[in-house]
């Protein structure tokens, strides 16, 4: 449905491509600061990205009333939205996946280290879909709700960055990493089981 | 016999109490209408009835089946204020998902409820590009198809016009006479066969 409204999916990911570019002009074009930056830079995008998406998740469909009838249907919410969340994931997530090479390749990482890139985005974008989905069904029908959306959702994605950027970086050094991927793997099993009933029962609340 | 079953139901939106200790009974073939000032809780009522809000206290069962569970949940159909539309998709595929969420699968019967309510050419229509009258009739189309037994109408009558509004009412009259119930909200004065109000 998102892909007949193609703005509401390629805004975040011209702001991911554009604010990437950025920083080499910003900070400096030497090699070697900007792979030291590299991983960091291009995951703090991706958060911020997913996030601007994650407005238009449940926004639309509480607006015109379909979600009240999701909500009413004889089928289980929660599976519904995970279909929701898979979706959303595969407009936001995915792209980004497969433009990070590319934006890995601007900010000087090595081909080790984009594959790193790419290994722990397939691991923590489904999660950062996942939390960012019981954040945006806490604020449906809250008028203005950006700000809070960000304030609810970011420090649940901290444990993400955190553990993400450092796999990217320690395999820079050849450093093992499986322990960074690991957790990485808990936080996407964790956020898949409790995500789509928890937001469910947001949903549910908020429509009351 | 499968009867709706209202009992004890209270509704408190902010710090008013919308009604208190509601109950009522309703057997296949009746109409309810509910009526009220502008804010005396008939939409919080449908809402209660349809499984959206649980409401104070009391409880609500269809053939013994309570709000919320899968049966009573297929038994209804609920139409609210807004549209149910998403303007992204055009009328078929809105009314397919608006029918198959609420537990039918059939694709021609679609079909056939868009040609019944005169917008069989809009079936490829974005619902972005319907007026608020079109919306309405293509939600309502979705009454031909659901097999629900209870209907539940919030205004239905708004924005549609005279022959709408006519062939509305035949519609109900229909599904009443093949054993159905029809709760409806409206402020008009309807000429409908075997209808109750109940006054909030």
């Amino acid at each position: 449905m998102a892909l007949r409204n193609p703005s509401s999916f390629l805004n975040p990911l011209l702001f991911f491509v554009i604010a990437i570019s950025l920083f080499p002009l910003a900070i400096s074009p030497e090699t070697h600061t900007l792979s030291n930056i590299g991983p960091g830079v291009i995951w703090v995008t991706c958060m911020l990205s997913v996030l601007l998406s994650l407005n238009a998740l449940f926004h639309y469909d509480y607006d015109n009333g379909v979600l009240e009838q999701m909500v009413i249907s004889p089928y289980s919410l929660s599976l519904m939205l995970l279909a929701k969340i898979t979706a959303h994931w595969l407009l936001t997530g995915l792209p980004i996946i497969l433009l990070s090479p590319l934006m890995g390749m601007a900010l000087f990482l090595d081909i080790d280290s984009i594959y790193i890139l790419m290994l722990t985005l397939l691991l923590a974008t489904p999660s950062l879909s996942l939390i960012g989905a019981i954040g945006a069904s806490l604020i449906v029908g809250v008028k203005n709700s950006g700000m809070l959306l960000s304030l609810l959702t970011l420090p649940l994605y901290i444990p993400i960055l955190i553990f993400a950027t450092s796999a990217v970086s320690q395999a820079q050094f050849d450093l093992s990493i499986s322990g960074q991927l690991y957790f990485l793997a808990t936080i996407l099993l964790i956020s898949l089981m409790t995500s789509p009933f928890v937001s469910a029962i947001a949903l549910k609340i908020s429509l009351e | 016999m499968s009867r709706l079953i209202v009992n004890d139901l209270s509704c408190q939106r902010g710090y008013n109490e919308l009604f208190d200790n509601l109950s009522f009974e309703l057997s296949p073939g009746e109409i309810l209408r509910i009526s009220g000032a502008n804010g005396s809780g008939k939409t919080s009522l449908l809402k209660i009835l349809a499984g959206i809000s649980p409401g104070e206290s009391g409880n609500v069962t269809f053939n013994n089946n309570p709000t919320g569970s899968i049966a009573y949940q297929s038994d209804i159909f609920y139409l609210g204020h807004l549209p149910a539309l998403s303007p992204e998709l055009h009328c078929k595929e809105n009314l397919d998902y608006l029918t198959q969420l609420n537990g039918n699968n059939t694709g021609r019967l679609v079909d056939d409820a868009l040609a019944n309510i005169g917008l069989k050419n809009y079936k490829y229509e974005y619902a972005a590009n319907l007026s608020a009258g079109q919306k309405r009739r293509v939600v309502l189309a979705a009454l031909f198809v659901t097999q629900a037994k209870i209907w539940l109408l919030d205004e239905p009558f708004t924005a549609l016009d005279a022959d709408g509004i006519k062939s509305l009412e035949n519609q109900i009259t229909t599904h009443c006479e093949n054993g159905g119930l029809c709760i409806l909200t409206t402020h008009q004065d309807s000429k409908l066969p075997n209808l109750r109000t109940l006054a909030l």
